[in-house]
């Protein structure tokens, strides 16, 4: 397929090529820690992962509507805020998730998975009756749209570059929190074995709770992000579930280093055989690959080790 | 959960009702006037197959998403049939009999647009459905339709290949949309080269086969990719990359949903310009309705290829857009399926009037050959393959989320859903 280009022509492709790669992981990488974090502690598999992201998307429309109207002046920054807003409202709505339903179904995961899904249901008809069945559109800053002029053939999208930029600091700040902090240490103290860290003293009901709060609210920042990238609906959240699940399933679904190799893996498997097969088939094949390794380590990439 | 989102869409319908009961009124002084000219034929003449017909009203079905996934595209249709039912209404009815409806909700979900075709065919014995969106919701419903003789007016453009006697097709099939579109690429832009990009379901994939043949066999010029992405797709730098790669004169796109939003949005992050159309992009997807999610700013420049957009410039549309924005609000827009929804309860009038009777079998004689001077479009009829005669037209979007109309074929496409050497 490549007959009668030039090498610097082949060059800037598979260059462009590399950052389609890298921009597909952290989208994964974005999608997939708030999962991650929230099984990992809990075992509650949270199907309505996704509407928690959309619901990161429209606290982003609401944003620019405010600052188009009140602030015009400063609609280059608003982006900023409106990551900020979408942590604090996904995170205040998983909150109160957790207290008024989830809290009551622990060891009961089969349950908490129809209670989640449950929840997407109803969330997705709350956005339908407050904001329309329709999609709505995100206005961005200028400086948010086009792309860096590299080279003559060689253009990085900026949202794709600013997508990577967040994910890289989430990624950073929740490794610090969890290796670095009091709280990561109760958190990987639960983890690892409920009964003794309960009988140490730690408050493991709060730690659940905070932990849920906090994956939610990386789901709205997600969210927020995919603004650039993507839809914003009732429904728009179910395109992103199903990758979710795969990245944190392959990863071995309790480790957050494991989510984010497993995203790297499937990203750039993905973004190759795209460019060389249709995207459909792409798809199937990667799905196959991951559906064989997991055949062979039914525990995931990278499964932490707990004594049973 | 589904009540209470039925009951904020009819609150947004409020004014809409407000509407009505104008409407009505003036209805109501209407057939006062008629009464004295004619008396309305007899319920027993009109009706002998037990239809929901009485001696002053017809009742019809509506049959459409307005829940689910398919609502944000659905709920312009249910809005537009409504409207021309009440405008039927305010102007006497069909046969002297005042319209009622029952709606009834698919939910986005195919065994349920079945069912409840089947309770609006047998429970409630309508005269008419209007109703189902995609291709899946179609297919679904028509069996029902054949086994109990319904007759359903279906909106949406679509891939042809059927032709049901029970079906109405009031939006263009594959053809109609391609081939014009196709040709005015060639011949004003000078357009060799094609790339061939959509959603992969039945749809996107016959449109494409149909243009693959078209552009290679008939217009002797190169299809330089193809290429199928998931429904729900959000990732398209790869598919970016490739044609960057290709550098074909022409994208031909068919994608559709939230991918729409994410293709257009990642277009444009990717530093392509559609304005300066180099490549063009040509789809046959994007309606007025989808230019709002995606953002004008992100499809300005691009082609679209329709039978109608909300701008034309002719008296019957602007009365129509007039009449929508006052039922349902100033910011609505108006896409291609919208008018060709509003056409269904017209177009069933009509041929009920030149039968002279509700009865299926009656109706399904007088088709071919009906006319609707009054089409937003400008004027159709109904072929005897129960498609409709309608013209083409080529649309760039402009920074407000409306079409400019570039270009429009002299003469009425033939519909042919059955497409010789092009399958």
């Amino acid at each position: 397929m490549f007959d009668g280009y030039t090498s610097s022509e082949l060059m800037s492709i598979f260059a462009m090529q590399g950052f389609a790669g890298l921009s597909l992981f952290s989208v994964f990488v974005l999608m997939a820690l708030g999962l991650t974090i929230i099984f990992g502690q809990m075992g509650v598999i949270n199907m309505a992962h996704g509407e928690f992201m959309i619901l990161g998307a429209y606290t982003t429309y609401l944003t620019s509507g405010f600052f188009q109207s009140y602030l015009p002046g400063l609609f280059g920054g608003y982006f900023f805020v409106a990551i900020i807003l979408a942590f604090l409202v996904c995170a205040a709505l998983g909150a109160l998730v957790e207290w008024l339903m989830i809290r009551h179904l622990y060891h009961r995961p089969l349950d908490t998975l129809l209670a989640t899904w449950g929840l997407s249901l109803i969330m997705q008809q709350a956005y339908r009756s407050i904001f329309g069945a329709r999609e709505v559109g995100v206005d961005l800053p200028d400086w948010m749209m086009g792309a860096f002029q590299v080279t003559d053939m060689v253009e990085l999208p900026i949202n794709g570059l600013f997508v990577m930029i967040i994910a890289l600091a989430i990624a950073v700040g929740l490794y610090l929190l969890m290796y670095r902090s009091g709280y990561g240490k109760k958190v990987r103290a639960v983890v690892q074995n409920r009964p003794m860290a309960e009988a140490v003293g730690i408050n493991s009901a709060g730690i659940d709770r905070a932990t849920f709060a906090l994956g939610c609210g990386i789901a709205g920042i997600a969210g927020a992000a995919f603004t650039m990238i993507g839809s914003t609906g009732p429904s728009s959240g179910q395109a992103y579930i199903v990758d979710t699940f795969l990245v944190v399933v392959f990863g071995g679904a309790q480790s957050v280093l494991g989510t984010i190799v497993s995203a790297f893996g499937i990203s750039q498997a993905q973004s190759t055989m795209e460019f060389f097969l249709s995207g459909s088939m792409a798809k199937v094949l990667t799905l196959l690959v991951v559906v064989g390794i997991l055949m062979i380590r039914p525990e995931g990439l990278m499964a932490v080790k707990v004594r049973r | 959960m589904g009540t209470t989102d039925i009951i904020a869409i009819e609150r947004s319908f409020e004014k809409g009702l407000n509407f009505r009961k104008s409407l009505m009124a003036l209805a109501a002084s209407f057939m006062l006037a008629s009464a004295v000219q004619a008396a309305t034929p007899s319920t027993a003449e009109v009706n002998t197959t037990g239809l929901a017909v009485t001696d002053d009203t017809v009742t019809v079905g509506i049959l459409h998403s307005i829940t689910g996934t398919m609502a944000i595209s659905e709920i312009g249709s249910v809005q537009a049939e409504k409207l021309a039912i009440d405008q039927i209404n305010a102007s006497g009815g069909v046969l002297g009999r005042q319209i009622d409806f029952v709606q009834e909700d698919g939910a986005s979900d195919w065994p349920t647009f079945a069912e409840k075709a089947r309770k609006l065919l047998r429970q409630d014995n309508v005269a008419a459905i209007f109703g189902a969106w995609t291709s899946a919701s179609r297919k679904a419903i028509l069996p029902v339709m054949e086994q109990y003789n319904g007759m359903l007016y279906y909106p949406t453009f679509y891939e042809g290949l059927e032709q049901s006697p029970n079906v109405v097709y009031t939006g263009q099939e594959a053809t109609q949309q391609i081939l014009a579109s196709l040709d005015w690429a060639a011949e004003t832009k000078g357009a060799k080269t094609f790339y061939l990009l959509g959603s992969d379901y039945i749809w996107p994939r016959t449109s494409n086969k149909i243009a693959r043949k078209h552009i290679e066999d008939m217009m002797g010029l190169r299809v330089v990719g193809e290429d199928y992405y998931p429904l729900g797709h959000t990732q398209f730098n790869t598919a970016i990359n490739k044609i960057k790669l290709k550098k074909p004169d022409v994208i031909f796109a068919s994608v559709v949903g939230g991918s729409n939003v994410a293709f257009y949005k990642q277009m444009k992050a990717a530093g392509v310009d559609f304005t300066e159309e180099d490549p063009l992009l040509l789809t046959i997807s994007v309606t007025e309705d989808e230019i709002r999610g995606i953002g004008g700013e992100n499809v300005e420049g691009i082609y679209a290829s329709m039978k109608y957009f909300q701008s034309l410039d002719n008296a019957n549309n602007k009365e129509f857009v007039a009449a929508f924005k006052e039922a349902y609000g100033d910011d609505m827009v108006i896409g291609d399926v919208t008018q060709a929804a509003y056409l269904g309860p017209w177009l069933w009038k009509k041929a009920v009037e030149k039968a002279g009777s509700f009865d299926i079998d009656e109706i399904r004689e007088e088709f071919a050959g009906i006319e609707f001077e009054k089409a937003p479009e400008g004027y159709v009829r109904i072929h005897e393959n129960h498609h409709l005669w309608s013209k083409t037209r080529i649309g760039q979007a402009q920074l407000d989320g409306q079409y400019k109309v570039v270009f429009e074929t002299e003469e009425l496409m033939e519909p042919d859903p059955f497409p010789e050497g092009y399958q």
